[in-house]
């Protein structure tokens, strides 16, 4: 089977969108982790730091992964490889 | 369920027999309510929840029998979303998540959130770079993708040999859970609560495979999120008349119990001084001990003689004196009656002595990041430097792992498409996260009741729940009036991790029908979670090992024979194993997460975002990657005796930090120094990241 231009950039753009989601999870764990005490400085519901690794990362996580699954969807449809209605 | 319906339908009816279920399940509490305060006694109530549940759960597993391929192994590819996403939940969330998590918590403030983050956070890696890609795929099992994607028998045997190995290691971990979880409430032995859990597992998959595992799971997700929440919810209540946990825990409760924490840490403050009075003791007592130890060193049996002879003598002079202290003879007879018999009695009773020293620390802060302790400056700077490197390689392990265990990632072949497959992730975290971002607040708010109420309150008249627990169990709450002032300080308390979730309910001053229901959703998280894994390993036994690599052209009865039969033997030799009572949960779960993340990660994923990976990459990078995690535990826990240097400070409960970049490494050098993958297997790859291709191969199982 022979990929179109088409495909390649449609392959691209996953991979794009794939790395900017895991930056901002990779922030949302591992730089919030690392400065939790420096965090924990500033108030807000709580120590930010506690807050952040309670709670605040979660929520991102979630909205990480909802975001994916909503943009993946209209790029599949904008590039012609989603999947029809299922039967 | 047959095929003549559409997907909307069966997604409408789904949502009604659910709505249905719960509405059932709320007016049976009810009515065990009722019971109660009829009178009925609490041991009843606890035979009631546990039998009712799991008759449930084998109704919905006989509901669900089935002897099709498709819909034994991956629920015929038809779970909507929603529902593989409550299912995920289930799957996922375990007796350590259920009862243990908001205890750890408790214990361990901020530095115990890695497991929280930890086994959240992974789902992004799962929705980013796992599931859509499995979807399309579409067969059944994680070790079918690698047996297909590099081709030959030996990627696949690995992919079944540690899939096995971290699935029976973790289910080892469910089924402790639930021996606890029904011996406790049921008064059952531990070895019979085993095999009536064990009963309860077998009868939710062995007619039904994965179709049966799936609706079983969404029933006992929904049992378990509603008796995590009505406890905490009636708590916050309680405390603050705002039924929102999640936040009246941060702001109204966990700045009081900081205000606190400064007061017991404060000697010149009336609690503070109280609580140094407690500590006092507990230095002195340390000390004395220590000193015992070192004249033991000394002079051995010697001493041993001495410091008996010093403890007759001095019953003797309490006899001879004036008026004799009756209560003070007794005291020092008993003490000469419990000296050690030898030196190594000796030694142990007077190193666990010395250990109370501990109890005489200060109170550490709830949300403070990496509190440690150290002499000098230099030291506490070093020590924090290593909580926080422990903290993240810990988080790293757990998402890591999370994104390889294969019983989560064999949730994502049952979905219709390869969108329902990223939605169906979203509802997965959704769910968990539902759990998860209440048990800080759980913590906090048990933590604020100890500390406000429990903490200043007469021993004569203790809570009720204090006095219950510390009759049932004395590993979970041990209350003792060391100071001899009458009053509870924080330092004359210690509490159980498991003690929290559980006794919440009471803390709450909730029924005891709401305590029957927490167990009831103990027992949910945990056999649901023991269900998939035990699948996951008769899978991978039946499917890839007997059928793809020994019998190709077994019939369909027969492979479906072989996978029963396969999970009939697994699932008894692991409450068998279990019920020898193996090392602790904690190293269980993390060697299983630890060893997924190593051998599965970094072969998945290159499996599908490069195409150069081949068969070799494949080869040495999940040998790599299970033999130096598996070497670093065997060096490093204490459990296998070698007891060698840590690599880097790096926990071994954190033994895939090695694992996984070695896993990486492997997958890299194997594949550049072998030929690139033939066409057909980079049209596979092709295959995989496009949802939908025109005149594209099928690789789909049904």
């Amino acid at each position: 089977m022979q990929l179109t231009e088409k495909h390649k950039q449609y392959w691209n753009i996953n991979l794009k969108i794939s790395t900017v989601l895991l930056v901002v999870w990779f922030v949302a764990t591992f730089v919030m982790g690392w400065f939790a005490r420096e965090l924990n400085d500033i108030n807000f519901i709580g120590p930010l730091g506690f807050y952040m690794s309670a709670q605040g990362s979660l929520i991102i996580y979630v909205a990480i992964i909802w975001y994916y699954a909503h943009y993946m969807n209209n790029l599949d449809k904008e590039y012609g490889v989603h999947e029809g209605e299922l039967e | 369920m047959a095929g003549q319906i559409t997907q909307s339908q069966f997604a409408a009816n789904l949502k009604r027999y659910y709505t249905f279920y719960t509405g059932g399940f709320v007016a049976f509490v009810i009515l065990v309510g009722i019971l109660e305060q009829m009178g009925v006694p609490n041991k009843i109530l606890g035979y009631i929840f546990l039998f009712a549940t799991i008759m449930l759960y084998a109704g919905i597993g006989f509901m669900s029998k089935t002897a099709d391929v498709g819909e034994y192994y991956v629920a015929g590819r038809r779970v909507p979303a929603l529902f593989n996403g409550m299912a995920t939940g289930a799957d996922w969330m375990s007796a350590a998540s259920f009862i243990g998590m908001a205890g750890t918590l408790y214990l361990s403030g901020y530095d115990g959130l890695a497991f929280v983050l930890g086994w959240t956070g992974g789902y992004c890696l799962v929705a980013i770079l796992l599931a859509p890609y499995l979807r399309k795929f579409g067969q059944f099992t994680i070790p079918d993708f690698l047996g297909a994607r590099f081709g030959g028998h030996l990627p696949r045997f690995i992919g079944v040999v540690a899939a096995i190995v971290c699935s029976f290691t973790y289910v080892i971990a469910q089924i402790y859970g639930v021996g606890i979880i029904t011996s406790r409430f049921t008064g059952l032995e531990f070895q019979v609560g085993v095999f009536v859990g064990l009963a309860g597992i077998l009868v939710c998959s062995f007619l039904g495979g994965m179709k049966a595992v799936t609706w079983t799971q969404v029933a006992q997700y929904i049992i378990l999120i509603v008796a995590y929440m009505i406890p905490v919810v009636w708590l916050s209540v309680k405390h603050t008349g705002v039924p929102i946990p999640q936040i009246t825990a941060y702001t109204s409760a966990l700045p009081k119990i900081t205000a606190l924490e400064k007061e017991f840490n404060d000697k010149a403050s009336p609690k503070g001084a109280k609580e140094e009075s407690v500590r006092a003791i507990f230095r002195e007592r340390s000390a004395a001990a220590t000193a015992k130890l070192a004249g033991l060193e000394k002079d051995g049996p010697a001493f041993l003689a001495a410091e008996k002879q010093k403890l007759a003598d001095k019953v003797a002079a309490l006899k001879a004196e004036a008026t004799p202290d009756a209560k003070a003879i007794e005291a020092a007879e008993k003490a000469v009656k419990d000296f050690p018999a030898d030196a190594d009695a000796a030694k142990k009773a007077w190193t666990a002595e010395k250990g109370v020293g501990a109890r005489a620390a200060p109170v550490k802060a709830h949300a403070e990041a990496f509190a440690v302790g150290g002499k000098t400056p230099e030291e506490i700077e070093k020590n924090r430097s290593k909580a926080k490197k422990n903290f993240l390689a810990l988080i790293a392990c757990l998402m890591i792992g999370t994104a390889a265990l294969p019983h989560i990632l064999m949730r994502y072949y049952t979905t219709p498409s390869v969108h329902e497959a990223r939605v169906s992730v979203f509802w997965g975290l959704f769910f968990i996260f539902l759990l998860y971002f209440t048990a800080p607040a759980l913590a906090i708010l048990a933590k604020f009741e100890v500390y406000s109420n429990l903490v200043g309150s007469s021993f004569a008249s203790l809570p009720a729940w204090v006095s219950n627990w510390s009759v049932v169990d004395k590993t979970l709450m041990n209350i003792a009036d060391i100071n001899k002032d009458g009053i509870v300080q924080l330092a004359e308390i210690v509490i159980g991790g498991d003690l929290i979730v559980l006794a919440t309910p009471e803390i709450a001053g909730l029924p005891y029908v709401i305590s029957g229901l927490v167990a009831a959703g103990g027992l949910a998280a945990a056999l649901s979670t023991a269900d998939g894994l035990l699948l996951t390993i008769a899978n991978a036994m039946s499917h890839d090992l007997y059928y793809k690599m020994i019998d190709p052209n077994a019939s369909t009865v027969r492979r479906l024979a072989v996978s029963k039969g396969l999970l009939l033997v697994v699932a008894l030799i692991a409450a068998y194993v279990t019920s020898l009572k193996p090392g602790n949960i904690l190293f269980l779960v993390g060697a299983a997460f630890s060893l997924a993340a190593s051998g599965f990660f970094p072969a998945l994923v290159c499996g599908v975002f490069w195409k150069r990976a081949n068969y070799l990459g494949a080869v040495l990078g999940m040998s790599f990657g299970l033999g130096i995690c598996g070497y670093y535990m065997w060096l490093t826990y204490p459990f296998f005796g070698v007891n060698a240097p840590l690599w880097w400070d790096i926990n071994p409960i954190a033994a895939g930090t090695f694992g996984i970049p070695a896993g990486f490494l492997g997958v890299i050098i194997g594949s550049l120094i072998s030929p690139a993958p033939n066409k057909e297997i980079q049209d596979l790859v092709d295959h995989v990241r496009y949802p939908n291709l025109e005149g594209d191969i099928d690789t789909r199982g049904v």
